[in-house]
C-alpha cells in the first residue's frame, strides 16, 4: 500500500456552464458522468430488489406464514427476479463499462457519446415503468421469465403483465442501442498499440458481452413482442386455442435467457481478472486463455437454452443434444477458475477488500457452477427443477458470482470514482457478513430442493423437515442486509473521509490507474501509447511483465512513453503523470475538443417512453401519436446536430 | 518511434485519434445493427416457419379453404405475381442506392439527387404495394386475429415494411440535405452507411419472398 500518496483533492477543471447541478447530470454526454448515474441507479433498485427479498424471507421464515398475501407474494417473487437481474446486475455491469471501457483502452469518451446518455435515460425510464406497477397495485407477477400463455390475456388479465411486456421492452432498447456503442467503442477507439490482445480482460470480456447483448436481446424482443401484440392486439401467438404452440414462448425467451446468465456473470469475471493480478503482483495467468475461454462460453451459451426445458419433455435427441453442450460449457468456465487460481498460486496476496470479494466469486461460484453442471443431466435435472435446489444454484452464480464480482470491483474502483478509498475496516466487515450471510441463506435450500420445496410457493405446511433450513435461510438474510448497512455507511463516510487515493492507490496495472483519481473530463491529457498488456507495471516494476509479450523493437519497452513522460525519467511511482503536475488544466486549455453537453438525448428517451405510457393507457392513441412525433424530431435534431463544437459529423 | 507521436491529437478527429481500424464509427456501428437485425428477422421468421400449415382456420396462403360453417370458399390469398413485381421494385432500389452513393463519392450532384430520389421512389413503391396487398388480404378476410397464419405473416411483412419506411425516411433526409447545400464527397460516408441498412433490408425480403411467397 506504499503508493497511497496523499495529494490535494484535484478541484473542477472546467468552467463552462454544464459544470454542475441538476442540468449538468441531465444533459451529460461524459461517460464518467453516465457511469455514476448507471452506478447509483442500479444501486437504489438493489435497495428494493432487497427489499422484496426480504419479505419473501419474512414470509417463508415459519410454517404458514403470514407475512403477505399469497398474491403479493408472486409479485414480490417475480418482481425481486426482474428487479435484479434488469434493473441491478446489467446497469450495474454497464456502471463499469461506462466507467471503464474508454479509460482502459485509452479514449476521451465512447464512439457515441450522446447515444450512452440516450441508453441510461431510457433505462431509468424502463426501471421507473416497471416499478410505477406498485401503485396501481398491479406488480408483474408470473415470474422473471413470464412464461405464455399464462402471461396472455386470458390467464393473466391485469395491468400486472402490461408492465412487465413493456418495461422489458424498454429496457432492451437501453442495452442494445448502449451494445452497439461499446461494439463500436473496443473496436474504434483503442489507443495507438492497444492491440486487441494487450487490451485489459474486463475491456475484452465487456466486448464479448456487447456482442452477446447485441445478437441476444433482438431474440426477447420479438417474444415480448408477440406478447404484447397478444395483449393488446389481439394476435395468436401464444393463443392455444388457435393452434399455438405453448413452448414457442419458451424456446424464445430461453434462446435469449441463457445467453442472458453469461451477459450477467462476464462482467463480474471480467472485474475479477482485473482485481486478482494487482493484488496477486502477477500477470493475469493464462491471459490468451481467458479471452479464448471468454469467446467460447459467449458462443456455447447460444446453444443450451434447451436445459432450461427439460421437464418439458423435447425427447432424448434434444434432451442429449442440450445436455452434452451444458456440459461442454462447464469447461471454458473451468478453464477461467484455474487460471484464478494460476494467478494467485505463488503470488503476493495482499488481501484487501476488493481482493476478498474476487477470491468469493472464485469460490462462490464454483459451487453454483458444479450445481449447474448437475442440472445438466435430465434425469437428476427432472428432480431438481422448479424446486429450491434451483434456487440455490442461481443465487450461487449470480449472487455469489455476479454480485460478489461487482463489489469487488466496486471497492477496487470507487477511488478512481471519487478521488478517495473506502475503508478497509468496514469494506471487510461487509465482506465477511456478506459472505457468511450469503451461505447461510442460500446453502440451506440445497436440501430445501432435495427435500421436495418447490419454488415459488407462498407458504408451507409444518411438519414437512422444512422449518429449520428455511429459519437458517432468513437469518442469513439478516446478515446480508446487516452487511449492506456497513457497505452504504462505508460509502458515504468515505467520500468526505476516506483516505485521498491519488492516481494509483493499489499499484495497478492498466491504463486507468495512469490519470488522476477522478479523472478530468477529457481522461488523458495526450492519448497514451501502448506496447505491452501492463503499461503500468512496465514502468514501475518491470519485474513483473518480463514475461509478458511486449511490442516489437520498433516500439520497445525502452521507449514506451505514457502521459507524455518516457520510462526511465520517471521521479517516483506514481501520482507524477503530467495531468498531476499541471493539476488539470481543463480540456480547453489543452486545446481538446469535447462533446458539447446536450439534452436532446434525454428528451428523445422521455418521448419513447412517453409512447409506451400511452400504450398501457388502453392504448391511448393521441398520446402514442405525439410521443411518437416529439421522438423523431428529437432524433432529427440529435442527428443533424454535431457532436462537438467546430467538428462536424454525425452519430 | 514512438516516442514521437504523444502530442495532443487534432481536433479534426473529434479529440481522437483516427480510429483503430481506420472504418468510420457510424459504419462499424451499423454493421453490429446489421449483426442484431439478423437475430431480430430471424427470430420472426423462424415463427412463421414454425406456424407454417398450423392455423385451423382459414384463409391459407397456398391453398383454397372452405368454411366448414358457411360453406364460403376462401381461395389460396397470396398473389405471388404482384408480389414478383414489387419484389423486383425493391431490388432495382438497391441498384439506385449503389449508383446514387457512386454519385456522392465522384461529386456528381445531379446524379447523386437524381439516384437518391429513385431509390426512395422505389422504396416507397414497394411500400404502395405493400399497402395494396394487406387492404385486400383483410377484403378477403384475413387480419391478425383470423389465424396463425394471419398473425405470423402479418407481424413479419409489418416489421419488413417499417424497415422499408425508415429506410425511404432515411433516403429522403438525405435527399433534402444534397438539394438544399451538396452532399461532398466527405459525406459520402453517411450515404454508404444508409446504402448497407438499405441492402440489408432488401436482403431481408428476399429470404421473405423465397420462404412465405416461393415455397409451398
Amino acid at each position: 500500500m506504499a503508493t497511497t500518496v496523499s495529494l490535494p483533492l484535484p478541484a473542477a477543471h472546467t468552467s463552462h456552464k454544464y459544470e454542475s447541478g441538476l442540468w449538468s447530470w441531465l444533459a451529460t454526454t461524459d461517460h464518467k458522468r453516465i457511469g455514476q448515474l448507471y452506478l447509483y441507479t442500479s444501486l437504489f433498485w438493489f435497495l428494493v430488489g432487497g427489499i422484496e427479498a426480504g419479505l419473501i424471507r419474512a414470509q417463508l421464515y415459519g410454517p404458514n406464514g403470514h407475512v403477505v398475501t399469497a398474491q403479493t407474494y408472486n409479485e414480490l417473487f417475480t418482481m425481486h427476479g426482474t428487479t435484479m437481474i434488469f434493473l441491478v446486475i446489467m446497469p450495474l455491469s454497464a456502471a463499469f463499462f461506462n466507467y471503464l471501457i474508454p479509460l482502459q483502452i485509452g479514449a476521451r469518451d465512447v464512439a457515441f457519446p450522446r447515444l450512452n446518455a440516450f441508453s441510461y435515460w431510457v433505462f431509468l425510464f424502463g426501471g421507473l415503468f416497471i416499478n410505477a406497477s406498485w401503485f396501481f397495485h398491479a406488480a408483474p407477477n408470473a415470474g422473471w421469465f413470464g412464461y405464455a400463455p399464462l402471461t396472455t390475456r386470458p390467464y393473466s388479465p391485469g395491468l400486472n403483465i402490461d408492465f412487465w411486456v413493456i418495461g422489458l421492452q424498454i429496457l432492451g432498447i437501453s442495452s442494445l442501442a448502449a451494445g452497439f456503442n461499446f461494439i463500436t467503442t473496443i473496436i474504434n477507439m483503442r489507443a495507438p498499440g492497444m492491440h486487441l490482445m494487450r487490451m485489459p480482460i474486463f475491456s475484452w470480456m465487456a466486448f464479448i458481452t456487447q456482442f452477446m447483448i447485441v445478437l441476444a436481446f433482438p431474440i426477447v424482443t420479438v417474444a415480448l413482442t408477440f406478447l404484447m401484440l397478444d395483449r393488446f392486439f389481439g394476435t395468436n401467438f401464444y393463443e392455444v386455442s388457435a393452434g399455438a404452440d405453448p413452448l414457442l414462448w419458451q424456446h424464445l425467451f430461453w434462446l435469449f435467457g441463457h445467453p442472458e446468465v453469461y451477459i450477467l456473470i462476464l462482467p463480474a469475471f471480467g472485474v475479477v481478472s482485473e482485481v486478482l493480478p494487482v493484488f496477486s503482483r502477477k500477470p493475469l495467468f493464462g491471459y490468451p486463455v481467458m479471452v479464448y475461454s471468454g469467446i467460447l462460453i459467449a458462443f456455447l451459451g447460444f446453444g443450451v437454452w434447451a436445459h432450461h426445458m427439460f421437464a418439458v419433455g423435447l425427447g432424448p435427441i434434444a434432451d442429449s443434444f442440450f445436455s452434452i453442450t451444458t456440459m461442454l460449457i462447464a469447461i471454458p468456465t473451468g478453464v477461467k477458475i484455474f487460471n484464478w487460481l494460476g494467478t494467485m498460486w505463488g503470488g503476493s496476496l495482499r488481501f484487501t477488500t476488493a481482493m476478498k470479494f474476487a477470491i468469493g466469486l472464485v469460490a462462490l461460484f464454483t459451487i453454483g457452477g458444479i450445481s449447474g453442471v448437475m442440472h445438466s443431466s435430465p434425469p437428476s435435472d427432472l428432480q431438481q427443477t422448479d424446486s429450491y435446489f434451483i434456487v440455490a444454484h442461481i443465487h450461487y452464480v449470480l449472487f455469489g458470482g455476479s454480485m460478489m464480482g461487482l463489489f469487488a470491483g466496486l471497492y477496487f474502483y470507487y477511488p478512481k470514482i471519487t478521488g478517495r478509498l473506502l475503508s478497509e475496516k468496514l469494506g471487510s466487515l461487509h465482506f465477511w457478513l456478506t459472505a457468511i450471510g450469503m451461505n447461510l441463506t442460500f446453502f440451506p435450500m440445497h436440501f430445501l430442493g432435495l427435500d421436495g420445496m418447490p419454488r415459488r410457493i407462498s407458504s408451507y405446511d409444518a411438519g414437512q423437515g422444512w422449518e429449520s433450513n428455511n429459519h437458517l435461510a432468513s437469518y442469513g438474510a439478516l446478515l446480508i442486509v446487516t452487511g449492506m448497512i456497513f457497505f452504504v455507511w462505508n460509502w458515504f463516510s468515505s467520500m468526505r473521509k476516506g483516505a485521498v487515493a491519488g492516481n494509483d492507490p493499489w499499484g495497478a496495472a492498466t491504463l486507468e490507474w495512469m490519470i488522476p483519481s477522478p479523472p478530468p473530463d477529457y481522461n488523458f491529457a495526450s492519448i497514451p501509447n501502448v506496447t505491452s498488456r501492463y503499461p503500468l507495471w512496465d514502468r514501475k516494476s518491470p519485474h513483473l511483465t518480463s514475461e509478458v509479450p511486449h511490442g516489437s523493437a520498433a516500439e520497445s519497452k525502452i521507449d514506451v512513453e505514457i502521459g507524455g513522460l518516457s520510462t526511465g525519467t520517471m521521479p517516483a511511482p506514481s501520482d507524477t503523470a503530467l495531468n498531476a503536475v499541471h493539476a488539470h488544466p481543463s480540456a480547453k486549455e489543452l486545446g481538446i475538443v469535447m462533446p458539447t453537453p446536450t439534452i436532446k438525448p434525454f428528451i428523445a428517451a422521455f418521448a419513447l417512453g412517453s409512447v409506451f405510457i400511452g400504450l398501457i393507457l388502453h392504448k391511448n392513441l393521441p398520446i402514442m401519436f405525439i410521443a411518437a412525433t416529439v421522438f423523431v424530431l428529437a432524433l432529427f435534431n440529435w442527428l443533424l446536430t454535431p457532436l462537438e463544437p467546430e467538428h462536424h459529423s454525425i452519430s | 518511434m514512438a516516442t514521437a507521436a504523444l502530442d495532443t491529437h487534432d481536433s479534426h478527429t473529434g479529440g481522437h485519434p483516427p480510429t483503430s481500424t481506420g472504418l468510420n464509427n457510424t459504419k462499424v456501428a451499423i454493421w453490429a445493427f446489421i449483426g442484431s437485425e439478423c437475430f431480430f428477422f430471424a427470430s420472426l421468421i423462424a415463427t412463421y416457419m414454425i406456424y407454417r400449415g398450423r392455423s385451423l382456420v382459414g384463409p391459407f396462403p397456398h391453398e383454397a379453404w372452405t368454411d366448414p360453417a358457411t360453406g364460403h370458399v376462401f381461395k389460396a390469398i397470396l398473389n405471388i405475381p404482384i408480389t414478383s413485381v414489387s419484389t423486383f421494385v425493391l431490388l432495382m432500389s438497391s441498384l439506385a442506392m449503389v449508383l446514387a452513393h457512386s454519385a456522392v463519392v465522384r461529386g456528381d450532384r445531379k446524379s447523386s439527387k437524381i439516384w437518391l430520389a429513385s431509390t426512395a421512389f422505389l422504396g416507397a413503391t414497394f411500400l404502395g404495394f405493400q399497402a395494396y396487398e394487406f387492404t385486400s388480404f383483410v377484403h378477403e378476410g384475413l387480419t391478425i386475429h383470423t389465424n396463425l397464419f394471419g398473425s405470423s405473416f402479418f407481424i413479419l411483412t409489418g416489421f419488413h415494411g417499417a424497415h422499408v419506411t425508415a429506410g425511404v425516411i432515411w433516403l429522403l433526409t438525405l435527399l433534402f440535405i444534397d438539394m438544399k447545400r451538396g452532399l461532398t464527397p466527405d459525406e459520402a460516408i453517411n450515404v454508404d452507411v444508409c446504402a448497407l441498412y438499405w441492402h440489408f433490408v432488401d436482403v431481408v425480403w428476399i429470404v421473405i419472398f423465397t420462404l412465405v411467397y416461393l415455397i409451398k
